[in-house]
């Protein structure tokens, strides 16, 4: 499993899209990682008459409407935004791999029911289900933010791994397994979950810029993280009255979401290549 | 074949009702009341707030509720909206044709120009034009669509006066202006919201199309229609893109939820009163059945449109005809 990955790596790395992916990636989350920790706060109010101010030497890309400095935000919020983004992802994908697994190895009934109730899901756009559950709250803190996200966003997960269990159920080992009396929960993780990898890490993959973008545009409609948690999109949603005469309070911000989800994108696109040749 | 048509139907309807049961489940799992949400700072008396608890059943047993909540649906009853005090039903009934509108010329520009590029790609594979067509897909993939259409509204319409920057009609075009100059106007407030929508869609058409024909073009009698003589546009028209259409087919079934979630944020940003602005009104005045009757409306109409998809594809494939 190890080797697989490490293997998964170098090809990506291969790729001359996806060593560009890997690159910003890894530089976006050593950012956020790492910059909060010398830069200022985000929420530290340094003049707030002064309000936006241009990019100087003093503020490498400028200070938003309440003279807050952008580079600082824009590195808070990335951990922000990168966090919840892959929380969420981890989440979906694990609750997407566990009933597409599920439903795949166990067939019958239970795979009819549960893709049945998957199918009326994914026939609901995303967006939609967000709106019901969010726009009742107040304030909705970032574990929930996750949470929520999170278990809105398996549905195709859980179609694609189905797929693969499905090919895999009756793929000689697993049934050389089962002939030495391996339990199905044995089955599950030790044999149909590996092979099921390589699809399920590209979803993840593109789910990522999904849930980033999905982010933004929750924002944009007053839902999700509130200030004065800095994130990319509340960020372009708070400055959205200046936006045109104080252009660094949204274009930075916006670059930042816009590279960001490309290079996740890129490397997703490497993954499929690598993993899945017969779609590349 | 009248087999295969029933059991896709039914198919649908199942799906539909798988639907209609996680949001009736959604609507139960929400913490916060939605009387609670309603009343808000408004002073009301017990008496009354009961009435409305009796009204929307919201203290009769969860079965019960359910069955009510099918029902209504099933007959179209999606309740009143609190912020108009009206049917929701009504309100989506005079929202929809702006937003099929605006769908529908956003698809046609997509199956049109989006195909053509995907097409002219794959026969440039490789090379600049493909490249640069990549590239301009992946990043229009990555930008938000309503950032897209603020800059779009700024450049276009308040730099340049070239297009109105909201609405559908002026509100200068008097009452008494002929169908020919009503029309214009609205075509020219539809060009910018259309052209938002579309970029964030057309990617992905562009990409699929690609990758559909470069598999095409790949295979044996396409080497026999060139081997043959036949002029380059014959081979990538009539033998390579007649095949090459029908994955495209399939997209059409996913493309239509990443238009629905498109034209919310468009219709926002463009003051396109169609169904997208009903809903983002509704999330401010915490508008509960409208929010409910449009998640309600577009996963029927999604429903609708992959169950459209297999026909088409029955009529079209004769592979899947006889089966």
């Amino acid at each position: 499993m190890k080797d697989l990955f490490i293997d998964t790596l170098r090809k990506v790395w291969a790729l001359r899209a996806g060593r560009a992916g890997i690159v910003i990636l890894t530089l976006a989350f050593l950012s956020a990682a790492f910059l909060p920790l010398i830069t200022q706060s985000p929420i530290v109010q340094a003049n707030i008459e002064e309000g936006a101010t241009r990019p100087s030497t003093h503020h490498v890309l400028g200070t938003d409407q309440l003279n807050r400095d952008i580079l600082a935000r824009i590195v808070w919020g990335g951990r922000t935004s990168l966090t919840v983004a892959f929380l969420s992802v981890l989440l979906s994908v694990t609750l997407g791999a566990m009933v597409g697994l599920v439903a795949g190895y166990h067939g019958g009934w239970l795979d009819a029911l549960l893709m049945r109730l998957v199918d009326g899901a994914l026939s609901i756009p995303r967006l939609f289900i967000l709106l019901l559950l969010l726009a009742l709250q107040q304030d909705i803190g970032l574990t929930m933010f996750i949470l929520v996200l999170g278990t809105t966003g398996w549905f195709g997960v859980s179609r694609i791994v189905r797929g693969e269990a499905l090919r895999l159920r009756h793929a000689s080992y697993v049934q050389a397994a089962e002939a030495l009396g391996a339990r199905s929960h044995r089955v599950i993780f030790r044999h149909l979950f590996p092979n099921a990898m390589g699809p399920l890490l590209v979803a993840a993959t593109l789910g990522v810029g999904d849930v980033i973008l999905l982010e933004a545009g929750l924002s944009f409609l007053g839902l999700g993280i509130m200030p004065p948690t800095p994130s990319w999109g509340g960020m372009i949603h708070e400055s959205r009255e200046i936006m045109f005469t104080g252009w660094w309070t949204n274009v930075f911000p916006l670059l930042s979401i816009v590279i960001t989800v490309l290079a996740v994108n890129l490397v997703g696109e490497a993954l499929r290549d690598v993993l899945d040749p017969m779609n590349a | 074949m009248i087999r295969w048509l029933l059991i896709r139907t039914a198919q649908a309807l199942a799906t539909l009702a798988a639907a209609l049961v996680i949001l009736f489940f959604l609507m139960r799992l929400v913490p916060g009341d939605p009387v609670t949400a309603f009343i808000g700072d408004r002073a009301m008396s017990q008496a009354d707030v009961q009435r409305i608890r009796d009204r929307y059943c919201l203290d009769c047993s969860l079965p019960h509720q359910f069955s009510q909540f099918i029902g209504r649906a099933f007959r179209g009853d999606l309740g009143t909206s609190i912020q108009h005090q009206r049917p929701v039903t009504q309100l989506m009934a005079e929202r929809l044709p702006a937003t099929l509108l605006l769908g529908g010329s956003t698809l046609f520009l997509n199956f049109t120009l989006g195909l053509a590029l995907g097409v002219w790609q794959a026969v440039r594979k490789g090379r600049t034009v493909d490249r640069l067509l990549t590239a301009v897909s992946l990043v229009g993939y990555a930008v938000p669509s309503f950032w897209l259409g603020l800059i779009l509204a700024w450049m276009f319409a308040v730099r340049l006066h070239w297009f109105p920057s909201s609405g559908i009609t002026s509100i200068q075009l008097s009452s008494e202006a002929g169908p020919i100059e009503t029309a214009l106007d609205i075509g020219r407030h539809l060009v910018l919201p259309v052209v938002t929508l579309s970029v964030v869609s057309i990617a992905a058409m562009m990409r699929y199309q690609r990758n559909a024909m470069i598999e095409v073009l790949r295979l044996d009698y396409i080497r026999t229609a060139r081997a043959k003589g036949l002029a380059e546009s014959t081979v990538v028209i009539r033998h390579a893109w007649r095949n090459a259409l029908f994955p495209i087919l399939t997209l059409f079934g996913l493309w239509l939820p990443i238009l629905a979630t498109g034209s919310v944020f468009v219709e926002s940003v463009f003051g396109w009163s169609g169904l997208g602005l009903l809903a983002t009104n509704a999330i401010g005045g915490r508008d509960y059945p409208v929010l409910m009757g449009s998640a309600i409306l577009v996963s029927t109409l999604i429903v609708l449109g992959g169950l459209i998809t297999d026909i088409g594809y029955m009529i079209l494939d004769p592979q899947v005809r006889h089966r």
